[in-house]
């Protein structure tokens, strides 16, 4: 379950970036598994076929993580001329078997902000190199979801 | 006094659930060999190949700065210093 604003949010990045992969988190309260704070990375890599946040800046965000009893609820990341799955790279790389690893695909003209078909937009778990893609579930706000189960 | 290592979520495993262990030693490869007695497994996770070299998706700091560029696992540390290890985030 994710906030609109913030899928908004993960598209626009991903466009602004194109060609470039884009990458960032959205962080929550640990345990909650509700991702309230949108947080764009630098792509260190910038490069059409690969990310990794930059190391100053990864000791920076997990800092401010813990400092403020967060933990990156979703990791997200484009690929931009590939479908929204992850790749070899992705699941070989993938290191926080808690997260949701979202994937925007920004490929044949998704990138435009003309452009008005629906956006790929994907998420899984990658635990120990096995990818479980999860249902995306859009909400307003979460407020609005509470007393659900 | 010793020097803190803080572990990151997906190598807690190997100490029970802590987010931080300690141990000694005077340089970054004493220190993981040190910490990996105590918690085996831990090491690989870190370090690779023969000669040892950090692994290329493992970010490693000393006291805030990225061991690369304070002469790898031959960082010198002391007693209050503090290790991080993060896994970088990464993909294609």
């Amino acid at each position: 379950m994710i906030e609109k604003a913030t899928v908004d949010a993960i598209v626009a990045h991903a466009r602004r970036d194109h060609p470039d992969e884009a990458c960032g988190v959205v962080a929550g309260a640990e345990g909650s598994d509700r991702g309230t704070r949108f947080i764009p990375m630098l792509n260190a890599a910038m490069s059409p076929t690969f990310y990794e946040f930059d190391s100053g800046d990864l000791l920076r965000l997990y800092k401010e993580l813990d400092e403020r009893d967060e933990e990156p609820v979703v990791i997200y990341h484009s690929h931009t001329a590939t479908e929204a799955y992850p790749s070899r790279t992705d699941i070989n790389l993938a290191q926080e078997p808690g997260a949701h690893y979202v994937l925007v695909s920004t490929r044949d003209g998704a990138d435009s902000p003309a452009y008005d078909g629906p956006v790929e937009f994907r998420s899984y778990r990658i635990v120990d190199g096995e990818v479980t893609e999860e249902e995306v579930r859009v909400v307003g706000s979460y407020a609005e979801t509470e007393g659900e189960h | 006094m010793a020097i803190e290592l803080r572990v990151p979520t997906i190598l807690r495993t190997y100490t029970g659930g802590a987010k931080a262990v300690s141990g000694d030693g005077v340089n970054l490869a004493e220190f993981i060999d040190n910490v990996n007695g105590t918690h085996p497994g831990l090491k690989e996770r870190i370090v690779e190949g023969e000669p040892e070299e950090l692994r290329r998706f493992v970010n490693v700091y000393v006291n805030d700065e990225d061991v690369r560029f304070t002469g790898g696992l031959k960082t010198e540390v002391k007693d209050g210093d503090v290790v991080v290890v993060l896994p970088a985030v990464a993909g294609g």
